[in-house]
């Protein structure tokens, strides 16, 4: 059975091939279909494979397909790698992926380019799988490489609008910084080991000098903080909410994004062999995030911006679990984090249906009666990323803090820190939209004035004035032909809820922390991390004051914001700051020194390398014109000439030959 | 043979080689540069003939053998390349194929 793994990746290539030449044939929505049915095929197959590789010694098979690159003494093959990593990977990765096709089919309804959205997912899920299942670097860098352009395609779907389209640019360029690194460390793998295969260069890892480590690690630590959006290169990610609703779902929450914490705990060997300051970088650098994003999302007005902070804050917390040594801990997160993520994008994608493209919280409220299921869903999700037991984001998340207390206590400070801000500003998103007045109506209009008045005179960028002033004009517009009316949406999108709500609440059954027989996800993972896992033995006592302490963080963030967006007892203006909604100002940093200073050194980059770069190549060519012109005289065409020079070369060799020899 | 009469038959090969070869480079007519490459071709075979004789080797002669025939298969490329210059252009010397130069 497991010898079928080869049809995991080649099912949706298949499906991206076929609506790639015939998607405008097909149409809408069987191109939807098509798509769907390729990636859930894909996951009965995976499912399948699953099931075979029990039978595997180690829980481990390799395939090697054909090969790729043979060159000397570097070859790559096409080859899978079929291990308890990959194999968890690829399971939730088809799964969650089959459930988005199904929910755009009913999200993506009417769009101009509905068979190329689909064509695009596809192409989207083959690069994923390629990246989790290659048996190589080099293979798993063609996949990085296809998630980031399909990443690049899908953010600027939309691309009418020059900020979509500006949007994926930036993610494309921000994410090249961490690419270069990536690369750098596949050369130095292959510098150092003389192979870039995971089944060969692995093993040797700990005899390997530890600078050599330090570097190859550094840099696909450089690598995976570009393509999961950590410090200082998560940028990309809030911007990337320009794409369609289930994109962001898809790509920027449950899979793409959790690449580079699957590149780290693939490579842990490597990690284990280098400096001790490797894993305290990565540490301190995913807590960082985690609480940077944490106190960025409580001010943001946008639905999808909030979710998009609140993921680049969780996946700060999976690099924090890489970093303190809890592997195991990093995919229990990165998996529940997969569900409850989706199910609230998926979910603000059907609140943002239901309210025809509005994504502004402000407009929003009481929609639990208009949209009953969708709010169930959602208030599971909320739960659930909120960290209230017994929903799957309290195992997980305490997980990685019981690895933090046993690395740091102020590693764990700071996480619990941030874990209750997640309760408060996932607590503000769900009053704000469910719960509470509706803004919606026609009544709401005078109280917008307001706040709108109260936006201009806070410290805001003029551009952001505007958008705001400009969405206020449509309401108008549209309070003019009636006011809004939310209405739940169709039964494609709502089945991805439900049943993403299922696994949101209950996938912390995974790894349950009370005995060693719960802990299927750490067993499973055994072969792959166990060696360089850092050992926990939590005692009773232990166990229960720290999942005691979340609970209380957990349920003090959500009655916080209950006073504050419910009983309105705190002014929420003195907690969403300016400086927080406008994300500690970075962006606008960047876009100033890239503006000022930074244009001025590319400039004299860009000089260099006109002068000396291009003169070095453009000399060459010269000179060999020159050098030409002038031997060209030679050859004037006189036989005579040719025959004569015949004769002195003759007479050179002889006398050379002469001197040579001695008789 | 004696040594002098060896001697004598190396001199008049190499005044034939001579001869040929300033004939080359100074004649324009091609037909006199084909017969003056003959003639530098047999005054090499006159010397392997006088070498072979010295040396009491059989392979002296064998060589010209070899020599006669490829003399005779460059003279016949040599006068249809004439031939068929003739045809085009009477009366042209080796100079005037210049216009073939790349």
């Amino acid at each position: 059975m497991v010898e079928l793994v080869w049809l995991i990746p080649a099912l949706p290539l298949a499906g991206f091939v076929l609506l790639l030449f015939l998607g405008r044939r097909i149409g809408e929505p069987r191109a939807g279909w098509i798509g769907t049915a390729a990636v859930a095929l894909s996951f009965v197959t995976a499912c399948v494979v699953f099931v075979g590789l029990w039978g595997q010694p180690e829980h481990t098979y390799e395939l090697s397909l054909f090969e790729w690159i043979p060159a000397g003494h570097f070859s790559v093959d096409i080859g899978i790698l079929l291990d308890p990593l990959s194999m968890a990977m690829v399971l939730f990765i088809t799964g969650i992926a089959s459930l988005i096709h199904l929910y755009s089919i009913g999200y993506m309804h009417g769009d101009s380019r509905f068979p190329r959205f689909f064509t695009y997912l596809n192409l989207f899920v083959f690069s994923m799988l390629v990246l989790v299942l290659g048996d190589n670097l080099v293979l798993t860098f063609l996949g990085w490489e296809g998630v980031g352009a399909c990443s690049y395609f899908l953010i600027a779907f939309w691309f009418e609008k020059e900020e979509n389209a500006s949007a994926g640019k930036k993610a494309f360029i921000t994410n090249r910084v961490g690419d270069w690194g990536f690369m750098i460390a596949i050369f130095m793998t292959f510098f150092a080991f003389g192979t870039v295969t995971y089944a060969e260069f692995l093993p040797m890892a700990p005899g390997l000098a530890q600078t050599t480590a330090t570097f190859i690690a550094l840099m696909l630590f450089v690598g995976a903080i570009g393509k999961s959006a950590q410090i200082p290169l998560f940028i990309w990610l809030p911007d990337a909410m320009a794409g369609p609703t289930p994109v962001s779902a898809l790509i920027h929450a449950a899979t793409m994004v959790t690449a580079g914490v699957y590149l780290l705990v693939r490579v842990n060997p490597v990690i284990a062999a280098s400096a001790s300051w490797i894993p305290w970088t990565i540490a301190i650098i995913g807590c960082a995030t985690a609480f940077l994003a944490a106190t960025i999302a409580l001010a943001q007005q946008d639905i999808k911006k909030v979710l998009a902070y609140s993921t680049v804050s969780q996946l700060g917390y999976m690099f924090l679990a890489v970093g303190v040594g809890g592997y195991t801990a990093a995919i229990f997160h990165m998996i529940t984090h997969a569900f409850f993520k989706a199910l609230l994008f998926l979910g603000a994608g059907s609140v943002i249906h239901g309210m025809h493209e509005e994504q502004d919280m402000r407009r929003m409220g009481a929609l639990r009666k208009a949209m009953p299921i969708t709010a169930f869903t959602f208030i599971i999700g909320w739960l659930a990323i909120s960290g209230v037991p017994p929903f799957s984001g309290f195992w997980s998340k305490d997980d990685i803090l019981a690895y933090a207390l046993h690395k740091s206590p102020i590693l764990y400070v700071i996480g619990l820190i941030t874990a209750l801000l997640t309760a408060f500003y996932m607590s503000r998103l769900v009053f704000r939209v469910f719960y509470g007045d509706a803004r919606w109506g026609e009544s709401a209009e005078a109280e917008l004035a307001n706040l709108d008045a109260h936006t201009a005179t806070a410290d805001v960028d003029a551009g952001e004035t505007d958008t705001h002033a400009d969405a206020h004009d449509d309401a108008h517009s549209g309070a003019e032909h009636g006011a809004v009316h939310p209405h739940e949406s169709k039964w494609p999108m709502l089945v991805p809820l439900m049943v993403l709500a299922f696994f949101a609440a209950v996938a912390g059954v995974l790894n349950l922390p009370f005995t060693e027989h719960l802990e299927f996800l750490n067993r499973w993972l055994e072969p792959v991390v166990g060696e360089n896992q850092a050992h926990l033995s939590l005692g009773g006592v232990q166990l229960t004051v720290e999942l005691l302490i979340s609970t209380t963080i957990a349920i003090l963030g959500i009655v916080a914001a209950y006073m504050v967006y419910l009983k309105k007892k705190v002014d929420p203006r003195r907690i969403e700051l300016p400086f927080f909604a406008n994300g500690w100002y970075i962006d606008s940093s960047i876009t100033k020194f890239m503006g000022g200073i930074g244009r001025k050194g590319f400039e004299l980059i860009a000089l260099f390398d006109k002068v000396v770069i291009d003169g070095a190549v453009n000399g060459v060519g010269r000179a060999t014109r020159g050098g030409a012109a002038r031997l060209r005289a030679a050859e004037n065409g006189y036989v005579r000439w040719y025959a004569l020079m015949i004769g002195v070369g003759a007479v050179l060799m002889v006398a050379f030959v002469l001197t040579q020899v001695s008789f | 043979m004696g040594g002098n009469l060896s001697l004598a038959y190396l001199m008049l090969s190499a005044i034939l080689f001579v001869i040929g070869g300033v004939g080359v480079l100074i004649r324009r007519n091609p037909l006199v540069m084909i017969m003056c490459v003959e003639l530098m071709l047999n005054a090499v075979n006159l010397s392997f003939v006088t070498f072979g004789k010295m040396l009491d080797d059989i392979s002296g002669q064998i060589i010209v053998f070899f020599v006669m025939v490829v003399a005779a298969a460059e003279v016949v490329i040599g006068l249809a390349l004439i031939v068929a210059m003739a045809r085009r252009r009477p009366g042209a010397t080796a100079d005037d194929l210049r216009a073939l130069r790349g």
